[in-house]
C-alpha cells in the first residue's frame, strides 16, 4: 500500500502496528508453522484491525496544486450552443456502415459551429473542452479553430495531458519558446540554434512583422542550410510575396539546388514587374505571333532550351510522352506576364485573344499555359475569358481546359460570379463533372448555385441511378447548401415513384439522402440562431 | 394536475441514454426532419411519429413521470424492435420537447394511439397506491406457511453454505496464504459455486472477488488478509445472526445475498439526481442512481438491474429534481432506498449538497462502517478540493484549496474520461465534488461550481 494511492492509516500505535504486521506475517506463513494461534482466532483479529484500519483512515498529504489556468475573458457559450456543441462532440465517425441513412453527420458540422463560435468571440464551456480536444487531436484540419475557441485552459490542459500536447505546439503564442519579433537578440540565437520546425515558424513571424529583417536573417545563413531547408524557407516566401523580394530570389536563381532554382524562378514569375519575368515575356512573345491577314495565332516554339533559359527555371527535360519543344514553350508563356500579349496580338484584349484560332493544333498547349499563368498571377480579366461561358459545348469535356484548371481560374473571380458561372455550368452539364468546381465556391452557395445543385440532384434520381454516385456533391450540398433551401428540399423528401428502368430501391435510398440533407440544413440553421451574438 | 411547461435540457435527456451509440442515435433524431403529430400533454407524456426506413413511422410515446405515472421514473414506449431502453426515438423525442414548445406543442390532447398505453399505466399507478393503503391485502403471499418453510430451507442452505466457507478459510490460514497464489483462481471458482448452490450469492461474489487478489500488485497478501477476515466475519455473522441487534441482522441478511424489501417508511422529497452510472458483472448490469433529499439533506441510492444485454429498466436526468417519495431498506445505515410514487415530472432546482472537507469525509466513512462493516465507500461531497497530481507516482488526488490534505482517486477514476472533465472545471481552482469515499480512495461522479452552478456529470 502506497501513501500516494491510498488514505493513509490512522496514527496507530506502535503495538498495534507490529500487531498488524505479525498478523500478517503468520497468515502469510500459515498458522500450522506459527504455534499459539488458530486460524479462527487470526481471522477474528485481522478483521478486527481491518475495520479499525478504515475507519480511522486519515487524509494524505496534499501534492504540489498545479498553477490555476489564467481568466478567459470571454462571454459564456448560450445554454442552447452549449447543448448543441455537447451533441456534436459525442458524435464520432467510425462504426463502418456505408450505408449513410437519413440522419445528418454531426462532427462534419463542428468546424461550422467552430467558425461561428469563434466570430462571435464566445467561450467555451469548461467541462467540454476534454471531447473538444480530443476531437482536434483526431483531425488535424480542426486544430486551429478549436484552439483557437478552446481559449487558455485548453493550454493549460495541455500541459498535464500528453494527448493534448498538440494544443501547445499549434496555438499561436502558446510556445514560450518563440521570442517576440522585435527582440532581435533571441530571434537571432533561435535562428542559429533552433530547430527546424522553431526555425519556419519564427521566419514567418518576423517576416509578418518586418520583411526586411527576414531577408536578412535568411540571407546570413543561407549559404550553409541544408538543400531541403533551403527549399522550406524559400516556400515561406510565397506568403506575402513583394518586389522587394526580388533581389533574394534572382540570386536564388543561381542556387546548386534544382528545386530551389525551379522555386525561386516559379516566385519570380509571379511577380509581374520583375526581372525575370521580363525575360520570360521576351521569349515567349517571341514564339507567338499573329498573321493579320488570317487573323490566326502562329506558333514557332523554342528549337533549344540555352543555359539562360535553364537558369531562369525552365526545365530543360520534357516528362516521358511530350516533345520538347512544347514543353519548353508552355513553360515560357506560363511565366510570362499576361499584360504583355495584348500589344503583341494586335491591341485584343484577353477575351478576344483566347477567341483567336490558333495555327496547327497549337490552341491546348497555349491555352493551357495562359491558365497557368492566369491562376499565378491571379488575373481576373484572362481567368473569365479562359473560363469562357458555362454552358458551353465541351466546357464539361476533356477540352483544352481541364476541369482542374476551371477550378483554379474559378478562385480569381469574385464570389458572386463564382457561384454564378458554376451554377450554370451545373444546369448546363449535370452534375458528374461538377465536384471540383464546387469546391472552391464560397460557403455557403449563393441562392441561384444552390437551386441548380438541387435540381440536378432531383434530376439524377428521375435518371435512376443510386444517389451514392453522388455522395460526394451530397456531403459537399450537406455542408454548403444555405439553409433556407430546406424549403425547397421538402417536397424532395416524400417517396416517389420509382421511374421505368431505375435501379432497384434507389428511389428510398434518394428519400433518405434528400431527408439527410433536409435534416442537416435544419440542423445548421438552429446551429446558427442558437450561436446569437452575446449581448 | 401537475405544474407543466417544465421542459428538460438536452443535458438531462442525453443522461437517460443507456449508451454512446443510443446518446449519438438520440442526437441525430432530437431535430424535426422525421418526425410529425408530436404533442405533449399537461400530464407529463410526450409522443410523436418517427419516420424509420420502413413505410410505417414508429409510434413514441414518453411518460416523463407526472400525475399518470406508475411511480418508477419516466416510461417509455415505442414501436420499434429495439431492445436498448429508452431507445434512440424516445431519446429524439425528448431531444425534441427539449428543444421547445415550436417543435412539440404543449397542451395537447393525447392521440388514441397513446391514450390506451397512457391509461393503462395510470390504473397500475392507481392499484398500486390502492395496494400501498392496504398493504396486508396485496402484498401478503397467498400460502404464508409455505413461505415460512421455504425461507427456513434456504437458511438452513446458507447456513451449511457459510460453515463449509469457514472451514475454508480456516484451512487457507493454516497452510498460509502464500499457497494462494500457488492454488490459482479455480479453488476460489469452485469455492464460489458452492455458495452459488447454497443459494448465497453475496457470499459467492465475495469468494469470487478473493480469487483476483493474489499476485494482483504489491501488498496483495494484506489485501487478501483483509477480504479474508471480512468474509470471515460476514460468515460468523450470518451463523451467530439471532443474537444481533435487528439492524445488523438485516444488514447482515443483504450482504448474504437474501432479497430484501423496503420496508422502512416512505419519505417525500424534491430528489436531486445527482449521479448515475452502471457496472457490469458477467450477465447482469448494475446501475446506481445517487439523489439528494434537498429538504432532508439526505442522500439516497437507487439500485436498478438490467439482464443480457438490456440496460437497467430506471433511468434519472441527472441534474433534475424529482418531487418523490421514497421507501428505505432494511439494515442500519443502508442509503439504499426504492422509488415510490413520484408527484409531477422532475424539474431543475437549486439545491446543491453542503460539502465538507477531506477529513470529514473519511470521518463519515469510518462512522458508517460502524453500521455495515463491509461496507466499500460512502457518498460524500466534498467541497473547495483543487484536483491535482503527483509528479512521481502519476495518481490523482483531490487536495483541499490550502494544499494541506488530500484524497487520492482510485485507480480507475484517474483512467477514465470524467477525470479530465473534472480537471477542465476545476482548471487549478477549487471546485465542488460529490463521489464515493472509501478507503480504497474517492471516486469523483458529479461537480459544479458556485452555490447552484450545474451539475456536470463525471461518470
Amino acid at each position: 500500500m502506497t501513501r500516494t494511492s491510498t488514505p493513509q492509516t490512522s496514527t496507530t500505535t506502535p503495538t498495534t502496528a507490529h500487531t498488524w504486521d505479525s498478523l500478517v506475517t503468520a497468515a502469510l506463513l500459515g498458522t500450522e508453522r506459527r504455534s499459539g494461534t488458530s486460524p479462527r482466532a487470526l481471522l477474528d483479529e485481522a478483521a478486527a484491525q481491518t475495520l479499525r484500519h478504515r475507519a480511522g483512515l486519515r487524509p494524505a498529504p496534499a501534492v504540489a496544486l498545479p498553477e490555476p489556468t489564467g481568466e478567459d475573458p470571454r462571454p459564456p457559450l448560450p445554454a442552447a450552443a452549449r447543448r448543441r456543441l455537447a451533441m456534436l462532440l459525442t458524435d464520432r465517425p467510425g462504426t463502418g456502415t456505408t450505408r449513410r441513412g437519413s440522419t445528418p453527420d454531426l462532427l462534419e458540422l463542428l468546424p461550422q459551429w467552430l467558425a461561428a463560435a469563434n466570430e462571435h468571440g464566445y467561450a467555451p464551456p469548461p467541462e467540454l473542452l476534454p471531447a473538444l480536444l480530443d476531437a482536434a487531436r483526431g483531425r488535424t484540419d480542426l486544430r486551429p479553430q478549436a484552439l483557437a475557441f478552446a481559449g487558455p485552459r485548453a493550454l493549460w490542459l495541455g500541459r498535464l495531458n500528453p494527448d493534448w500536447k498538440f494544443a501547445l505546439r499549434a496555438t499561436p503564442g502558446a510556445s514560450a519558446a518563440l521570442p517576440s519579433p522585435e527582440d532581435t537578440e533571441r530571434v537571432r540565437r533561435l535562428w542559429e540554434e533552433g530547430l527546424f520546425a522553431e526555425r519556419v515558424a519564427l521566419l514567418s513571424i518576423v517576416r509578418a512583422h518586418d520583411p526586411e529583417a527576414a531577408r536578412t536573417l535568411l540571407a546570413d545563413t543561407w549559404g550553409s542550410e541544408r538543400a531541403e531547408d533551403r527549399l522550406m524557407f524559400l516556400d515561406s516566401l510565397r506568403t506575402g510575396l513583394d518586389d522587394a523580394d526580388e533581389p533574394f530570389l534572382e540570386r536564388a536563381l543561381s542556387d546548386r539546388s534544382r528545386n530551389v532554382r525551379a522555386t525561386a524562378a516559379e516566385l519570380l514569375s509571379a511577380l509581374p514587374g520583375s526581372a525575370l519575368a521580363g525575360r520570360m515575356a521576351d521569349r515567349a512573345l517571341s514564339c507567338v505571333a499573329l498573321d493579320r491577314t488570317t487573323a490566326t495565332i502562329i506558333i514557332e516554339a523554342p528549337h533549344e532550351c540555352d543555359p539562360a533559359m535553364e537558369r531562369d527555371g525552365v526545365v530543360a527535360k520534357p516528362p516521358a510522352g511530350r516533345g520538347e519543344r512544347s514543353w519548353w514553350l508552355g513553360q515560357l508563356v506560363e511565366a510570362a506576364p499576361l499584360d504583355r500579349w495584348p500589344d503583341r496580338l494586335g491591341g485584343r484584349t484577353a477575351q478576344e485573344i483566347v477567341a483567336l484560332p490558333v495555327a496547327d493544333d497549337w490552341q491546348g498547349e497555349l491555352h493551357a499555359a495562359w491558365c497557368r499563368a492566369a491562376v499565378r498571377q491571379h488575373d481576373i480579366g484572362w481567368s473569365r475569358a479562359l473560363l469562357g461561358p458555362a454552358t458551353a459545348a465541351g466546357a464539361a469535356g476533356p477540352g483544352a481546359v481541364s476541369l482542374a484548371e476551371r477550378a483554379k481560374l474559378l478562385t480569381a473571380l469574385p464570389r458572386g460570379e463564382r457561384a454564378e458561372w458554376v451554377g450554370q455550368f451545373i444546369a448546363a452539364h449535370g452534375l458528374s463533372e461538377a465536384f471540383q468546381l464546387l469546391g472552391v465556391c464560397a460557403t455557403p452557395w449563393a441562392v441561384p448555385l444552390g437551386q441548380a445543385v438541387v435540381d440536378a440532384l432531383n434530376i439524377a434520381r428521375d435518371a435512376g441511378s443510386y444517389p451514392w454516385s453522388f455522395s460526394g456533391v451530397m456531403g459537399l450540398a450537406e455542408r454548403c447548401l444555405d439553409p433556407s433551401e430546406v424549403v425547397r428540399l421538402e417536397a424532395l423528401t416524400a417517396a416517389v415513384e420509382e421511374p421505368e428502368g431505375s435501379a432497384p430501391g434507389a428511389g428510398g435510398y434518394w428519400g433518405e439522402a434528400f431527408q439527410r440533407l433536409a435534416g442537416t440544413l435544419r440542423l445548421r440553421r438552429a446551429m446558427r440562431d442558437e450561436l446569437v451574438p452575446p449581448g | 394536475m401537475t405544474q407543466q411547461g417544465v421542459r428538460w435540457t438536452a443535458d438531462q435527456v442525453l443522461a437517460l441514454a443507456p449508451d454512446t451509440a443510443s446518446r449519438k442515435a438520440g442526437s441525430k433524431l432530437g431535430t424535426a426532419g422525421p418526425w410529425s403529430q408530436t404533442g405533449s400533454s399537461d400530464e407529463g407524456a410526450v409522443w410523436g411519429l418517427c419516420k424509420g426506413s420502413g413505410s410505417k413511422p414508429y409510434q413514441t410515446i414518453v411518460d416523463t413521470g407526472g400525475d399518470s405515472g406508475g411511480g418508477s421514473g419516466p416510461a417509455y414506449k415505442c414501436s420499434c424492435p429495439s431492445r436498448k431502453f429508452p431507445c434512440k426515438h424516445a431519446l429524439g423525442l425528448l431531444l425534441l420537447w427539449s428543444g421547445g414548445a415550436g417543435q412539440v406543442p404543449d397542451g395537447q390532447a393525447p392521440p388514441e394511439w397513446t391514450e390506451q398505453w397512457l391509461a393503462g399505466r395510470r390504473q397500475r399507478a392507481a392499484a398500486k397506491r390502492t395496494a400501498q393503503d392496504a398493504p396486508d391485502a396485496g402484498s401478503a403471499p397467498a400460502d404464508p406457511d409455505a413461505a415460512r418453510r421455504r425461507a427456513e430451507r434456504r437458511a438452513q442452505r446458507i447456513t451449511a453454505g457459510a460453515t463449509e466457507l469457514e472451514q475454508r478459510l480456516t484451512d487457507l490460514l493454516r497452510g498460509g496464504l502464500a499457497q494462494a497464489e500457488r492454488a490459482g483462481y479455480g479453488l476460489w471458482e469452485e469455492t464460489a459455486a458452492r455458495m452459488v448452490d447454497a443459494q448465497a450469492p453475496g457470499l459467492a461474489a465475495r469468494v469470487r472477488e478473493l480469487g483476483a487478489i493474489p499476485g494482483s500488485g504489491a501488498g496483495w497478501p494484506v489485501r487478501l488478509l483483509e477480504e479474508c477476515a471480512l468474509l470471515h466475519l460476514l460468515d460468523q455473522g450470518w451463523l451467530h445472526r439471532a443474537g444481533l441487534p435487528e439492524d445488523l441482522a438485516a444488514t447482515v441478511r443483504s450482504r448474504v445475498g437474501l432479497p430484501t424489501q423496503a420496508t422502512q417508511a416512505a419519505q417525500r422529497d424534491d430528489w436531486l439526481v445527482l449521479a448515475q452510472y452502471d457496472s457490469a458483472d458477467g450477465h447482469l448490469t448494475t446501475r446506481r442512481i445517487w439523489l439528494y433529499g434537498t429538504a432532508a439533506h439526505r442522500t439516497a441510492l437507487l439500485l436498478s438491474y438490467g439482464a443480457a444485454g438490456r440496460a437497467p429498466a430506471l433511468a434519472l436526468p441527472a441534474g433534475l429534481a424529482l418531487d418523490a417519495s421514497v421507501a428505505g431498506y432494511p439494515g442500519a445505515g443502508t442509503p439504499r432506498v426504492e422509488l415510490g410514487e413520484q408527484f409531477g415530472a422532475a424539474r431543475p432546482t437549486d439545491v446543491r449538497p453542503a460539502g465538507v472537507d477531506v477529513g470529514a469525509a473519511l470521518a463519515a466513512y469510518g462512522e458508517a462502517l460502524t453500521a455495515d462493516p463491509w461496507l466499500e465507500s460512502w457518498p460524500v461531497t466534498l467541497t473547495d478540493v483543487v484536483p491535482a497530481r503527483d509528479p512521481d507516482g502519476g495518481g490523482w488526488q483531490l487536495a483541499d484549496a490550502e494544499g494541506k490534505s488530500a484524497l487520492p482517486l482510485v485507480p480507475q477514476a484517474s483512467a477514465a474520461s470524467g477525470l479530465w472533465r473534472l480537471v477542465a472545471v476545476s482548471g487549478g481552482a477549487p471546485v465542488t465534488v460529490f463521489g464515493e469515499c472509501g478507503h480504497r480512495g474517492f471516486r469523483p461522479l458529479a461537480t459544479w461550481t458556485g452555490a447552484a452552478g450545474d451539475v456536470i456529470s463525471l461518470c
